[in-house]
């Protein structure tokens, strides 16, 4: 078992919800500063998307976001340098687009998440049936891979795509892109499909922009991830204690 | 090139053509991507379903097109060069011929609804045309920047019944319009298919439009038989994601014949890219050092894609096909040229292909050479536009 998938299921057994919010990694100089925040208010995991110029799965927001911290000029080594920095202990997993890693290089690229503290990725474009090569140089890294699971996965798929995923599940709570949502749609049919054919941690994402949603399916699963609307609070120009206010409000939703 | 190898068959179970295709889309977007290869793969088999994309493409599209030879444009240049006349189909591009086959598909899939993406807006306006026909709803996804570039095309989408959305994301040009009906397709999979308009995008579109376009090349070989000519020395077609390309080369994949592409320079795939994974699928690109996807820049909008068809890539790669760029400033005269001298005004597009074989006749093309152009659209979209460069000029 990955290092990731050990940490997460150790914090399950310890009765806590994992939180996890993303963050755009460069969008402001003082990311880093954004992160230890978000740990600080309570998060268990952080999620750190590497822009990619044409992000497909993601709404105006992480769009919006991904472009201007592209105009800041971030890139994998870019990002790294500045991990390095990161004085909070928590596990990283790393977001972006499946040519990102292509362009560098796949064993390149798990060496160098590996080597910069970051234990899983999520490729959302990569499907399964692509994935071959990059899960071999991800076992070779301690890189835990993980796989995205969709109300529209059938169930015969879900088994294929729960089994390959490690760290944990990422359940989408519904057929939509990134940041647009009032309740969370299918995320409790989605987190029992998994749960029947496998006991990796699961944590539902897309559409959880309120501590209300948060507290909805952290009822129904081991987690949650909270992207656009904690992405729209740093573009609208959050600074650190903002952030943490933020976080923390999630995390007295969900304990 | 492998002797005895076939080419422009199907692609393996997955969509590769060599190492390119592929199915790279959120995991979201695979029931509907297997939705449309089964869908496609029992329809394409079907003899009725095939009969009537025939019928709807000669009765609605007048299909068969001509093969017309361009004499005076052949002694200008030394070749005896023949055109596919895709300009003379319905909506004035071979786009019908993929819309026509994808709407059929996505009402025996029970959709209600299509969506599509376009640049130049020609593809836009087929897929709102054969939308209309079938009583299908229609939304268009468009670059905000080629909504002014081919506005006149917006106004005969709405025309047709269809909803044209502005694109602001990105570049604001055909690859952010392909990203945007990505994301509407995903929220919507349930009633909408996406009518993809090129040979790109995830399994099974490469390789079901290429098949949806394979009639111009079929007509082109049986044409060509009956006017004496046989296999041509070349056959040349313009590319941006390469529908008309694929379509034309189908019919003479395994034939001597020379295959050529002629990409526009600033959105040069082949000449200018590297492997990479965009839009679904794993070909070749035009991307910066670090992997992100450069913007294209082109005359013409239905060029203005930086990528290219999986299936390309592998031509290229094995070199069946040879692919080469032209830029902007050889275009102009090169649609002067066949209007002045053959009455037909091609598309910015097609005229990308004209220059190329001005520029190579007597040179890579020898004296007395047959070829065949695919004559892919005619030009009214774009005379706005050269005048307006051409005014600039005087």
């Amino acid at each position: 078992m990955k290092s990731l998938e050990a940490e997460l299921r150790q914090l399950r057994e310890s009765g806590r919800k994992a939180l996890v919010p993303y963050f755009v990694a460069g969008l402001t100089p003082d990311w880093v500063r954004h992160v230890e925040a978000a740990v600080h208010g309570g998060a268990d995991a952080v999620e750190i998307g590497i822009p990619f110029s044409d992000p497909m799965i993601d709404g105006v927001v992480i769009q919006e976001a991904a472009l201007r911290s592209l105009r800041l000029g971030t890139t994998i080594d870019s990002l790294c340098a500045d991990l390095a920095s990161l004085s909070a202990s928590v596990p990283l997993v790393a977001m972006t687009y499946f040519n990102i890693f292509h362009h560098y290089g796949l064993e390149r690229s798990a060496g160098k998440l590996h080597a910069s503290g970051i234990g899983g990725a999520i490729v959302p474009d990569l499907s399964l049936e692509e994935a071959e090569e990059w899960k071999r140089v991800c076992d070779q890294s301690d890189v835990a891979t993980i796989f995205l699971v969709a109300p529209s996965t059938s169930s015969e798929r879900v088994a294929k795509v729960a089994a390959a995923s490690e760290g944990f599940v990422y359940a989408s709570a519904r057929m939509a892109v990134t940041g647009q949502a009032a309740d969370i749609g299918d995320a409790e049919r989605v987190v029992g499909s998994v749960r029947a054919v496998c006991d990796t941690p699961t944590y539902v994402g897309i559409g959880i922009s309120t501590p209300q949603l948060a507290e909805e399916a952290g009822e129904i699963s081991d987690g949650v991830i909270v992207g656009s609307a904690l992405v729209r609070l740093i573009l609208d120009g959050a600074d650190a204690s903002q952030v943490e206010t933020f976080v923390a409000s999630f995390r007295h939703a969900l304990d | 090139m492998a002797d005895g190898a076939v080419f422009m068959s199907s692609p393996d179970e997955r969509g590769h053509f060599g190492s390119f295709g592929g199915r790279f889309v959120p995991e979201a977007l695979i029931a509907a991507c297997l939705e449309v290869e089964f869908a496609f793969r029992d329809a394409w088999s079907d003899a009725e379903f095939v009969e009537e994309y025939q019928r709807v493409l000669h009765q609605f599209a007048g299909r068969p097109t001509p093969v017309t030879p361009l004499d005076r444009l052949s002694s200008h240049l030394g070749l005896r060069v023949y055109a596919k006349r895709e300009d003379l189909a319905h909506t004035g591009s071979h786009k019908i011929n993929n819309v026509i086959g994808q709407t059929l598909l996505a009402k025996r899939m029970g959709k209600s609804r299509v969506i599509a993406e376009t640049g130049a807006g020609q593809h836009g306006v087929a897929t709102a045309t054969a939308a209309a026909r079938l009583g299908l709803e229609c939304t268009v996804f468009m670059g905000e920047l080629d909504t002014v570039r081919q506005e006149l095309n917006v106004f005969r989408m709405q025309l047709l019944g269809a909803t044209v959305v502005p694109v602001l994301s990105g570049s604001r040009t055909l690859k952010d319009a392909v990203n945007e009906a990505m994301r509407e397709w995903v929220t919507c999979v349930e009633n909408t298919h996406y009518c993809l308009g090129s040979v790109m995008g995830p399994h099974p579109f490469p390789w079901m439009v290429r098949e949806l376009q394979s009639i111009i090349g079929h007509e082109a070989a049986r044409q060509l038989d009956e006017l004496g000519v046989g296999t041509p020395d070349l056959v040349v077609a313009c590319v941006g994601g390469g529908s008309n390309a694929a379509g034309v080369f189908a019919g003479f994949a395994n034939t001597p014949a020379r295959l050529v592409g002629i990409e526009a320079a600033g959105g040069s795939a082949v000449g200018k890219g590297s492997p990479g994974v965009l839009h679904g699928m794993r070909s070749l690109l035009m991307q910066d050092e670090f992997g992100q996807i450069e913007e294209a820049f082109s005359i013409s909008a239905g060029l203005d894609y930086p990528g290219i068809g999986p299936e390309h890539a592998y031509l290229a790669e094995s070199g069946r096909a040879e692919y080469y760029a032209i830029g902007d400033e050889d275009v102009i005269g090169a649609l002067q040229l066949l209007s002045e001298l053959e009455g037909i005004i091609p598309a910015l597009e097609t005229a990308h292909a004209v220059a190329w074989i001005a520029q190579e006749a007597g040179k890579s093309i020898g004296a007395g050479s047959t070829v065949l152009l695919n004559l892919s659209g005619r030009g009214d979209k774009d005379v706005a536009q050269v005048r307006a460069i051409l005014d600039d000029k005087s």
